[in-house]
């Protein structure tokens, strides 16, 4: 059976969004159930994968039986299916909190919502798990769709902002698979490894440098790459909260996992270089973007918005890491794709609890009531804002530290500026709400607005979870990447 | 230099999980006042114990080491109690006992709100403190302090009145800044030479930084230690702090914070450049012309605040400097001198922040124009000011004369006889500000309006609560400068740090008795 994990965990989710429509009729919260359920037991099978992957090393299935290059491969190599990991156990985390939302924007109908969000989650996976570089964009295709359904579903202006980002994310699409063509010309293979061998062997001619630019912009517009960001703001700020906690925290970081795969996996990274400044353009672009989403955050009067441009910068942070082009800036971006998926859920899940809690999502709205009412959410929030800022010994101090070993490594002073700025940036932003969260008196008890109980546990369990996590993976940071991270670097340490 | 000897036990580790495992405690008993003291007070002397148990093997110059796990590859979250760290955690965790007596005193004696909030504050502040004095590498140190300066952002904002809040954001802005510029520059020492710990005469030996980088390095790590030890230009936030709760400033910004920034100091210029690179390029200069500066201007712009808490803010900014010229010396009984007053500093300027808050709480008075006639009222707490300004002005036999006497005879023997002139002018200059005050309370009648306006009129002391403690450490003040060694031995344990920090410098080595 273990030889059949990598394709079981996609299965699993797939057959789970199947299901949600055909067992609706059993009760209005059985979509609810099955995608939790089917989330959860992907997590374990992928853990169970990743288990698999630490003792026999990397594990190749060959869909069908049909033997790679031809046939499709799926990959499941220690970067793969850590991301995997990372991503099933946050959208586990999301969709268990997700009820209370879902009910109050869909009402009975959630059937939508829940397979739209397990198919979003088994393309996201599936662009990880796959060794094939057309595979990846049906992948990519199918997790992309549900994303626009996703972010549409509330009303006119998230309609606007899924059209924008439809319009914007097709073109990525496109530039993806047009360089995909030119590689595909080229070499007459679509499997990576495969790809990856003969480019090496022939070398790089302009064919193939052209396809590869195309492939990355494509990327860049999918992880909202500055200046290729336009999409992300009203995208993440008009969608359902049940929606932008999803789509938020992996949806960009799958894209930048992609980069990752691309530039080190596909196209041999030395020979790349020396024909394109590819890497430092790439570096230079997640600096502007550090600073550029960290300032924008800043006068931000919606929460979510504010979050939104945070996440511009957070993905400065893994693009100027992958730019680097070190093992430690390697191994900072992909830290920081962990980190940030955590921080970044455990923020929208407060937001979307105080949407939930009727107290909306203005900054001006915030009080120390909010302190209150939802004291465990609000302690969440501070702890993963801190880990935003970066403060030790949350996780986000370490993202930090390898991305700064890696910009000392290639003496970019710059970049170390850029990341000290930056993170006094984000505490101006974050200081913000916590000083309107923390300080004043919160006034006698009112009515408790929301349902308590069952419902009032499912709005804390997850962000306390991971704001939990940020401190836990902060302080077990080196075994992770003793472990995980540094023996699947593809440069040697 | 002979080679230290270090024991494995998890002693330091429990002086700081002392005070951080007593936090939900006191959150938990959030209505019941009397039960959340006694937690309190259960870790400040369990503190208080631990840290004297490792007394003795710190006179014997062992290190006390612990690694819990990997902070990052390479790099080991290692508390290792030496015998400076353990000089620092006695000061430290001594006056929180204290400091534990005199808050409860003023905080119901003035009836502040949110004093549950206060109270795990301060057990987290403390908790860090600790952890900043043992930690055994650059990164840990960054740890803990980065986590002293988010507990004590709260204690800052107490009041959350707009000033507070400013003042929050202030303390914010230049705290976090610091950490950054350490946190880069651990980051690049550890990137070319692969290790951060700490070693008595500098880790930096081997030549791996040119000159110009190693001057950028100080640089970075001065900006990170400089903010909290209050170097001139980064003093701006702590007289702006000031709002904060008298407690807190007695005992953060004169102990624990402040010398939290100045231990830093001495741990980046002894155990991470060490004496001899510093000479080489000129760093010593450099931080000396600093401090000696912070010194006269502090002590200057001191004379003209007439808000009592300022004055002492502005006092405490001039005599860290001492400390810091100390350092900056390079010689063995300069550091010597510095590292006692940084105890004696501890135990005058807590003294005199006491006072402050008693005076504050009982008379209502926090202007010095206002303190005609006070003495006669509250005569122990301005017998305790004059004691504890006395000593800061450097009259024997004060504890405050013998560090000041040790940093003179150090400016000697490292040939920069203008830092004498430096710490007379200052002694004078101290003068100049404290006596007028003592002056003033003994010697002028009081300010007839006082009682016919049916002002709250004070009779008495305030609370024993506030006084037993300032009048204590009052004391101390005067024992430690009879008897450096009893109770505790503070001049026999900075001369082993100095010894050992200079044992790599032969010639620096020969002018130590």
């Amino acid at each position: 059976m273990t030889l059949h994990l990598p394709i079981l965990i996609l299965l699993v989710l797939f057959s789970g969004a199947l299901f949600i429509p055909i067992l609706s009729k059993l009760g209005t919260r059985t979509p609810w159930i099955i995608a939790v359920a089917s989330s959860l037991l992907a997590f374990c099978l992928c853990l169970f994968l990743l288990f698999e992957v630490l003792e026999v090393g990397v594990i190749h299935y060959a869909l069908g039986g049909w033997a790679p290059p031809i046939g499709i491969e799926l990959v499941a190599d220690r970067l793969s299916v850590f991301v995997s990991l990372v991503i099933l156990g946050v959208s586990t985390l999301v969709l268990a909190h997700s009820r209370p939302s879902v009910e109050r924007d869909n009402g009975e109908n959630q059937v939508g919502y829940y397979t739209t969000a397990l198919l979003a989650v088994g393309g996201f996976v599936g662009i990880i798990s796959t060794g094939d570089l057309f595979n990846l964009y049906v992948f990519l295709e199918i997790s992309s769709l549900a994303s626009y359904a996703l972010i549409g579903s509330s009303g006119k202006r998230s309609a606007v902002a899924a059209f924008r980002y439809l319009i914007l994310g097709t073109i990525g699409a496109s530039f993806y698979l047009l360089g995909l063509g030119f590689v595909f010309i080229n070499t007459g293979s679509l499997n990576m490894a495969d790809v990856a061998a003969i480019l090496s062997e022939q070398g790089l001619d302009p064919v193939i440098l052209i396809g590869a630019v195309l492939m990355v912009i494509g990327m860049g517009l999918k992880m909202a790459l500055l200046p290729l960001h336009l999409w992300l703001p009203d995208a993440y700020t008009f969608a359902p909260a049940a929606s932008s906690s999803l789509i938020a925290p992996i949806g960009t970081k799958v894209a930048a996992y992609v980069l990752i795969r691309l530039i080190l996996g596909v196209f041999p990274t030395e020979m790349l270089t020396a024909e394109l400044p590819l890497l430092d353009i790439l570096g230079v672009l997640g600096a502007a973007g550090i600073i550029w989403g960290s300032v924008m955050a800043i006068p931000q009067r919606n929460i979510k918005r504010m979050l939104a441009y945070s996440s511009v910068a957070q993905i400065g942070y893994i693009a100027l890491g992958i730019g680097l082009g070190t093992t430690f800036g390697l191994i900072g971006a992909v830290l920081h794709i962990l980190n940030h998926a955590c921080m970044k859920a455990c923020l929208f899940l407060v937001s979307s609890n105080l949407e939930t809690r009727g107290k909306g999502v203005e900054i001006e709205g915030l009080d120390a009531s909010m302190r209150r009412d939802m004291p465990w959410s609000s302690a969440a929030f501070a702890v993963a804002a801190i880990s935003m800022i970066g403060l030790p010994p949350t996780a986000g101090f370490f993202s930090k530290w390898y991305l700064l070993l890696g910009s000392f490594q290639e003496d970019r002073f710059i970049f170390v500026g850029v990341i000290l700025i930056s993170s006094l940036l984000n505490a101006v932003y974050f200081f913000r709400i916590l000083e309107r969260m923390y300080l004043g008196n919160p006034g006698p008890k009112g009515e408790v607005t929301a349902s308590s109980g069952a419902s009032g546990f499912l709005l804390v369990f997850s962000p306390v979870v991971l704001g939990l996590g940020l401190v836990l993976l902060g302080l077990g940071n080196a075994f992770i990447v003793t472990h995980l991270l540094n023996p699947m670097m593809p440069i040697a340490p | 230099m002979n080679a230290a000897i270090t024991t494995q036990s998890v002693l330091p580790w429990l002086a700081v999980a002392a005070s951080l495992a007593v936090v939900p405690a006191i959150l938990l008993c959030d209505k019941r006042p009397n039960f959340r003291e006694f937690w309190t007070f259960a870790a400040a002397f369990l503190k208080f114990g631990i840290v004297l148990s490792l007394v003795p093997g710190a006179l014997r110059g062992e290190t006390v080491e612990w690694t819990l796990f990997s902070l990052v590859p390479g790099v080991s979250f290692t508390l290792s109690a030496d015998p400076l760290g353990v000089f620092f955690a006695l000061v430290a965790s001594g006056l929180w006992i204290v400091t534990s007596v005199y808050s409860i005193g003023y905080m119901r004696g003035h009836a502040e709100k949110k004093q549950t909030r206060f109270f795990a504050s301060f057990a987290v502040s403390l908790g860090s403190t600790i952890g900043i004095a043992f930690a055994g590498n650059l990164l840990t140190f960054l740890v803990f302090y980065e986590l002293l300066t988010l507990a004590t952002y709260p204690l800052v904002i107490h009041k959350e009145s707009k000033e507070a809040i400013r003042s929050g954001r202030m303390y914010l802005a230049y705290a976090l800044t610091a950490g950054l510029c350490f946190l880069s520059a651990t980051v690049w020492i550890y990137f070319r030479t692969g290790s951060i710990e700490f070693e008595a005469g500098g880790m930096l030996v081997d030549g791996s930084f040119s000159g110009g980088e190693l001057k950028a390095l100080f640089l970075l790590l001065m900006i990170g230690v400089g903010v909290k030890s209050g170097i001139m230009p980064l003093h701006s936030w702590l007289p702006a702090a000031m709002v904060a709760p008298t407690p807190v400033s007695a005992l953060l910004h004169a102990v624990a914070v402040v010398k939290s920034g100045v231990f830093g100091l001495i741990r980046v210029t002894g155990f991470v450049f060490g004496p001899d690179l510093m000479r080489e390029y000129g760093l010593d200069i450099a931080l000396a012309c600093f401090a000696a500066a912070t010194v006269l201007f502090a002590s200057v712009i001191a004379m003209r605040q007439d808000n009592l808490k300022r004055r002492l803010a502005y006092s405490t900014v001039g005599h860290l400097s001492y400390i810091a010229i100390g350092t900056a010396l390079i010689a063995p009984s300069a550091l010597q001198g510095g590292l006692m007053h940084l105890s004696a500093h501890a135990l005058m300027k807590i003294t005199l922040f006491f006072c402050a808050g008693a005076i504050y709480v009982h008379a209502h008075k926090t202007e010095i124009s206002q303190l005609d006639g006070l003495g006669r009222t509250m005569p122990w707490t301005f017998g305790a000011f004059a004691v504890a300004s006395l000593g800061l002005a450097g009259i024997p036999p004060l504890s405050g004369f013998l560090s000041k006497w040790w940093l003179a005879v150090g400016s000697v023997e490292a040939g920069r006889e203008w830092a004498l002139g430096i710490f007379l002018l200052s002694g004078l200059l101290n003068a100049g500000y404290f006596f007028p005050i003592v002056i003033r309370a003994f010697f002028r009648p009081p300010p007839p309006e006082n009682g016919n306006e049916g002002h709250h009129s004070p009779l008495g002391e305030a609370s024993p609560w506030m006084v037993v403690p300032l009048c204590l450490t009052a004391l101390l003040a005067v024992i430690f400068g009879v008897f450096p060694d009893y109770p505790l031995p503070f001049f026999d344990l900075a001369y082993n740090i100095a010894r050992d920090v200079f044992a790599g410098s032969e010639s620096l080595m020969s002018t130590l008795p």
